[in-house]
């Protein structure tokens, strides 16, 4: 709340204490903005309720049509939608678990623990974020392979299941919202370390484990490149697998694809509306810090 | 610190903080580094399996010719050779860079312009947040699907120009058209979420430099420039050298657009959106030569960090006495903690 009159204190200051005009031209510019934004998904509903010939009519028919549901049974027929959604599902709701679970309890220890190295181990942790996915793109696909999990969902889950990003940043939070007095009296009720990180300490992660939560969740249901190099068996693939091949495979019918890429895009849009708040101011609270 | 990491056993002072914090297991005892030190391995643990070994292992693979399945073969220097020569991979190189550049710079600009205005409008700011973000969050595949109808001959972006009076654009066979379009999406995904940070920034800017240009007279695009800019400068170089790494490491929007079964078309019509990670994961992943990949992998590496280190020098600029970059931001953080 604080923030939010300091906001409104410097906005006025900002941009003058602004004539109606310029007040005027500031929210058109931030509407044309939106629709910029959200024109695509409206898009992309028209064409997957009309018909291919609709796609490419001219004029282009702008609203809706009413084959939605047709296009979407098509969908179903063709590909196993539900089979890649469930290994997508799977994939980012094990995955999110595990990050959540491994960072905050690094996060915990390096937070509020002694111990040797610390101060090395912690500088790893930056470098490791540094280093660019796509360097070992190669070794890691024989790693996982030599391993025996290509093709398995293990392979999307195990590697990036604890992350530098995340234990970053929620020990950031460890630091500043966990007070020690709060575990010196745990300690004193004679609870040990892992008693005081489930105890104490996770509870009061809430907030940064929603965030991180719908973070993680995000990127692991959009990654693309990663379940295309390592899911080798055609019919056990991710969602955003799935929806590449049936665009190859079916592009004549552009009714088809975008039904399905509507199918994708649902799911997640529902899990973001429903975080949006806390993701967002959290994101930019997270970035800063970096 | 120093005293954490003495193995004799640490002076008294370090001692009693340490037992203060550690608590139930008296203090001296080796085993009470036991349960923090398990709790971080994890990552530890996960990263020398598919991070540092791979990344290890890639430089080996690199000496070597290996399709994946037979015998590995040392060739030393060779493919760092061959890489060199080859025109194709040149050409994705400047693909690549010409994608970044045109997408990058037009994006960090409107972020901070679309930034400055948010900052200035109180009303539905949540709801402004949220549309401005969604595109960031949904499927690049999805949504390249979507923007390759778009810019199809005969779809909508070429049919508004037609509405106009205009001709249509070789969207998706130009050289140009091709860039453009892909940086275009690359721009509407990331605008938002740069602005979102911008914004955090700009709130983070104490009222008193506001009220300063005022009263000085300032109109709003000297606010901007002369008051926003410079404070905002390592939150800038935050977004520039992401920006940098990711607009680099670009390989969904162009291997989604000119997918095909066809591996010869990979990269679309002169193979004008054929991007470095493209190619390797073509050489990788459907021609099988795993030595060339890794290859370009080392040398994508390299660009990278050259490409990091002159970004940080630009924007960072020359002043000393303000030195930002990470090292500054590091070092607030540092002050930060120590309170």
């Amino acid at each position: 709340m604080a923030a939010d009159h300091r906001a409104t204190g410097n906005a006025g200051l900002a941009i003058g204490s602004g004539s109606r005009l310029s007040r005027i031209c500031v929210r058109a510019a931030l509407l044309l903005g939106v629709v910029i934004s959200l024109f695509p998904f409206y898009w992309l509903v028209v064409m997957a309720s009309g018909t291919t010939e609709d796609i490419y009519r001219y004029p282009p028919k702008l609203v809706p049509g009413p084959h939605l549901l047709d296009n979407m049974g098509r969908v179903l027929d063709t590909i196993d939608f539900f089979g890649s959604l469930f290994n997508t599902v799977v994939v980012a709701v094990v995955g999110t678990v595990l990050v959540l679970f491994f960072d905050s309890l690094a996060a915990f220890a390096f937070a509020k623990y002694e111990f040797p190295a610390k101060k090395f181990l912690f500088g790893m942790l930056l470098v490791t974020y540094m280093i660019p996915a796509q360097l070992s793109l190669v070794p890691q696909f024989v790693t996982i392979a030599e391993f025996g999990w290509a093709g398995s969902l293990k392979a999307l889950i195990i590697p990036g299941a604890a992350n530098a990003f995340g234990i970053f940043w929620m020990r950031q939070y460890a630091q500043n919202s966990l007070p020690d007095e709060l575990l010196d009296a745990g300690r004193i009720d004679g609870a040990g370390f892992f008693r005081l990180y489930w105890t104490v300490a996770l509870p009061l992660f809430r907030p940064a484990l929603a965030f991180l939560g719908i973070f993680t969740f995000i990127g692991i249901w959009n990654d693309y490149i990663w379940p295309l190099v390592v899911m080798i068996d055609p019919e056990k693939v991710t969602l955003q697998v799935a929806l590449a091949n049936l665009n190859v495979l079916y592009n004549a019918d552009y009714a088809l694809v975008m039904a399905g890429a509507l199918m994708s895009v649902i799911p997640l849009i529902v899990v973001f509306l429903f975080g949006a708040r806390h993701f967002l101011r959290d994101l930019a609270a997270g970035a800063m810090k970096m | 610190m120093a005293t954490v990491l003495d193995p004799a056993g640490a002076p008294a002072a370090g001692e009693r903080r340490l037992a203060r914090s550690t608590g139930s297991t008296p203090p001296g005892g080796r085993g009470r580094y036991l349960p923090p030190l398990l709790a971080i391995s994890p990552f530890y643990v996960l990263f020398a399996v598919f991070g540092a070994f791979p990344v290890v292992f890639s430089m080996y693979l690199s000496f070597q010719d290996w399709d994946g399945i037979g015998d590995m073969r040392f060739v030393g220097l060779k493919q760092y050779g061959w890489l060199l020569q080859d025109s194709v991979f040149w050409h994705s190189v400047l693909n690549t860079f010409e994608i970044w550049f045109l997408s990058t710079v037009p994006m960090l600009f409107l972020a901070l312009v679309l930034a400055f205005l948010l900052h200035s409008q109180v009303r539905f700011a949540g709801a402004y947040r949220v549309a401005y973000f969604i595109p960031n969050v949904t499927s690049m595949v999805a949504m390249t699907i979507v923007f390759g109808s778009v810019f199809a001959q005969a779809g909508l972006a070429n049919s508004v120009l037609r509405a106009v009076g205009l001709d249509g654009v070789g969207w998706l066979s130009s050289e140009w058209g091709i860039k453009s379009s892909v940086s275009l999406m690359i721009i509407w995904r990331w605008v938002g979420y740069n602005a979102l940070i911008f914004l955090a920034g700009i709130q983070a800017i104490p009222t008193e430099h506001f009220e300063a240009a005022r009263v000085d007279g300032a109109n709003s695009r000297q606010t901007l420039f002369r008051v926003v800019v410079p404070q905002l400068r390592p939150v800038i170089l935050f977004a520039a050298i992401t920006s940098t790494i990711n607009g680099l490491q670009i390989f969904t929007e162009s291997q989604v657009l000119f997918q095909s079964t066809d591996v010869g078309t990979t990269g679309g019509p002169g193979q004008e959106g054929m991007t470095i990670v493209l190619y390797l994961w073509q050489k990788a992943f459907k021609e099988h030569q795993f030595g060339y990949g890794a290859a370009m992998g080392w040398l994508l590496f390299a660009i990278i960090a050259i490409f990091t280190i002159i970004n940080w020098r630009l924007v960072s600029g020359s002043d000393d006495d303000r030195r930002p970059g990470i090292a500054g931001l590091l070092r607030r953080k540092g002050a930060r903690d120590g309170r």
